[in-house]
């Protein structure tokens, strides 16, 4: 986890959806290595699909995405299993497997790092298995290692998804409105989670946020959307209240 | 008083539309039964002698049916696992959320309908023919037709899965194998296991008259009491199936109660 990856470079970058609805215009944003950028916009304005091209699970229809110097955009088979892998990703919905133990929701993080047979087996190293454990227990989750993610709570089922995101090893992680469906004390926690991602193991953030507040309690670095296209981007020291307005403005008369 | 209730059409007060139904439906089946014959030649005479025969059983060909029925039991069996074996794969390359390739599907689906549009008789039939009078064929027929029920019970299963685990080991860098493990199956594990007795629940029924046609099991019995006029003998073998269906029924319920 050295703290000189985890650099992301997204050049020019532009989505069109098959219906023709504009997703990403010309985006342009370099992001440095141990950065915690907040991502904020209306709903619609881009941020998942922003996040999502950034790890693939989006393609762009223009431009380029580097990480560490290597565009995912074009990877291909193994070569993109490997870019993926170093990066984790945080969903709003968790996406942990409701039926499966909450370890074994946390070892499905690792993998990547596994051929298929070994992991098709569960054949996992007791070093694996320890760093399981212990990541659940930064979060702590470690008392639930045995129960069925589908019994935990809102909140723990997300800090057991950033013990699964901490298994990748990443030097990336990306989250996208991972508070959205949280209340505020569990918001807290995980956002705290995500700082300590951050700046403890140096892993470069990005997040989707609605909430401004949080937005700048969190980041070192804001970015607005809207429409698709980047319309704000400062360091969180220059970050004045009212350029929000700018980026929410037409909040009111479109909704 | 005035009521505030809004008037209901002419047509939706009588119910005009579901009547109209009703009076078809009952035409149709007069229709039809008049046309087939249905109402032609039937002998209570018979019917009562049968039955008489029926109600007394001989209950000393209870030990010549045992081996015969356990061997229905087996052969539903054998034939249910294999026939599930051979459909995982299947389903899965014919679910949507896990073969994107909407041609590759398309021809998987279609294979699929033609296997199963073949009726588990005409396929005992075929494997009588392949491989010969005996228990053999039933399996390979009931492998055939569980393999084209499940396969389609399977993959209706993995489309209704949630799709969010799949993201997730997407993103974690998983590949499709490493996907399917760890975020399809975990989701419809349960739900094959019931699918799969409940196959097992319809080919002990439909193996006991499979060896109507040679293909092994209980139903040679049942249509050699039958073509000797020993009806004696068929209540029991009649009877054996009954009691091997309920049981079958009952472990097979009890199990997929406790897997939901």
């Amino acid at each position: 986890m050295a703290s000189q990856t985890g650099t992301i470079q997204v050049k020019d970058v532009s989505k069109v959806y098959p219906n023709g609805t504009v997703g990403l215009d010309h985006i342009n944003l370099d992001i440095t290595s141990g950065e915690f950028v907040v991502i904020v916009g209306l709903s619609g304005a881009g941020k998942s699909t922003l996040l999502r091209a950034i790890n693939r699970l989006h393609d762009v229809t223009a431009g380029e995405i580097l990480l560490d110097g290597a565009d995912i955009t074009k990877a291909k088979g193994s070569q993109l299993r490997v870019l993926r892998r170093n990066i984790a990703m945080i969903f709003q919905n968790f996406n942990l497997v409701k039926r499966a133990s909450v370890a074994r929701n946390v070892l499905a993080g690792r993998v990547g790092y596994y051929s298929t047979f070994k992991s098709t087996f569960g054949l996992f190293s007791k070093a694996d298995k320890e760093k399981a454990a212990e990541n659940l227990n930064k979060v702590n989750m470690l008392d639930k290692y045995y129960t069925r993610a589908d019994e935990l709570s809102g909140g723990q089922q997300q800090r057991v998804a950033i013990a699964r995101a901490m298994m990748q090893s990443p030097t990336v992680v990306l989250a996208d409105e991972p508070i959205a469906s949280l209340d505020p004390k569990t918001t807290k926690m995980v956002m705290d989670d995500l700082q300590h991602l951050n700046r403890d193991l140096g892993m470069t953030v990005v997040v989707n946020l609605h909430s401004v507040p949080l937005a700048m309690a969190y980041a070192t670095r804001i970015v607005g959307l809207r429409a698709g296209k980047l319309v704000y981007d400062k360091p969180i020291a220059e970050v004045n209240e009212h350029d929000f307005d700018g980026i929410y403005a037409e909040a009111g008369d479109k909704e | 008083m005035e009521s505030l209730l809004p008037e209901r059409q002419f047509s939706q007060k009588w119910h005009i539309k579901g009547l109209l139904t009703v009076v078809l439906v009952i035409l149709i089946l007069f229709g039809s039964g008049q046309m087939t014959g249905v109402s032609t030649d039937f002998s209570w005479d018979q019917f009562w002698q049968i039955l008489i025969k029926m109600t007394q059983p001989d209950w000393s060909y209870v030990s010549a049916i045992v081996t015969p029925i356990l061997e229905t039991i087996q052969m539903a069996l054998v034939g249910t696992l294999l026939g599930t074996i051979i459909a995982v794969p299947f389903s899965l390359l014919a679910a949507r959320n896990i073969m994107k390739n909407a041609v590759a599907r398309g021809v998987i689906r279609f294979f699929l309908n033609l296997v199963r549009a073949l009726p588990d008789l005409l396929l005992a039939a075929l494997f009588v023919a392949i491989v010969g009078i005996g228990p053999m064929a039933g399996v390979g027929a009931l492998t055939v037709f569980s393999f084209g029920m499940i396969s389609k019970l399977f993959y209706e299963a993995i489309e209704t899965i949630d799709d969010g685990p799949i993201e997730a080991l997407t993103a974690a860098g998983a590949n499709s194998i490493q996907t399917i493990v760890f975020a399809v199956v975990p989701q419809v594990f349960n739900q094959f296991l019931s699918y799969f007795l409940y196959t097992l629940e319809i080919n002990v029924r439909a193996s006991t008259v499979l060896g109507y046609l040679g293909a092994g099991g209980v139903g040679l019995y049942l249509s050699q009491t039958l073509s000797l006029f020993r009806y004696d003998r068929t209540a029991i073998v009649i009877l054996a199936i009954l009691v091997v269906v309920i049981i079958v029924d009952g472990i097979s319920n009890r199990l997929r109660e406790a897997l939901a």
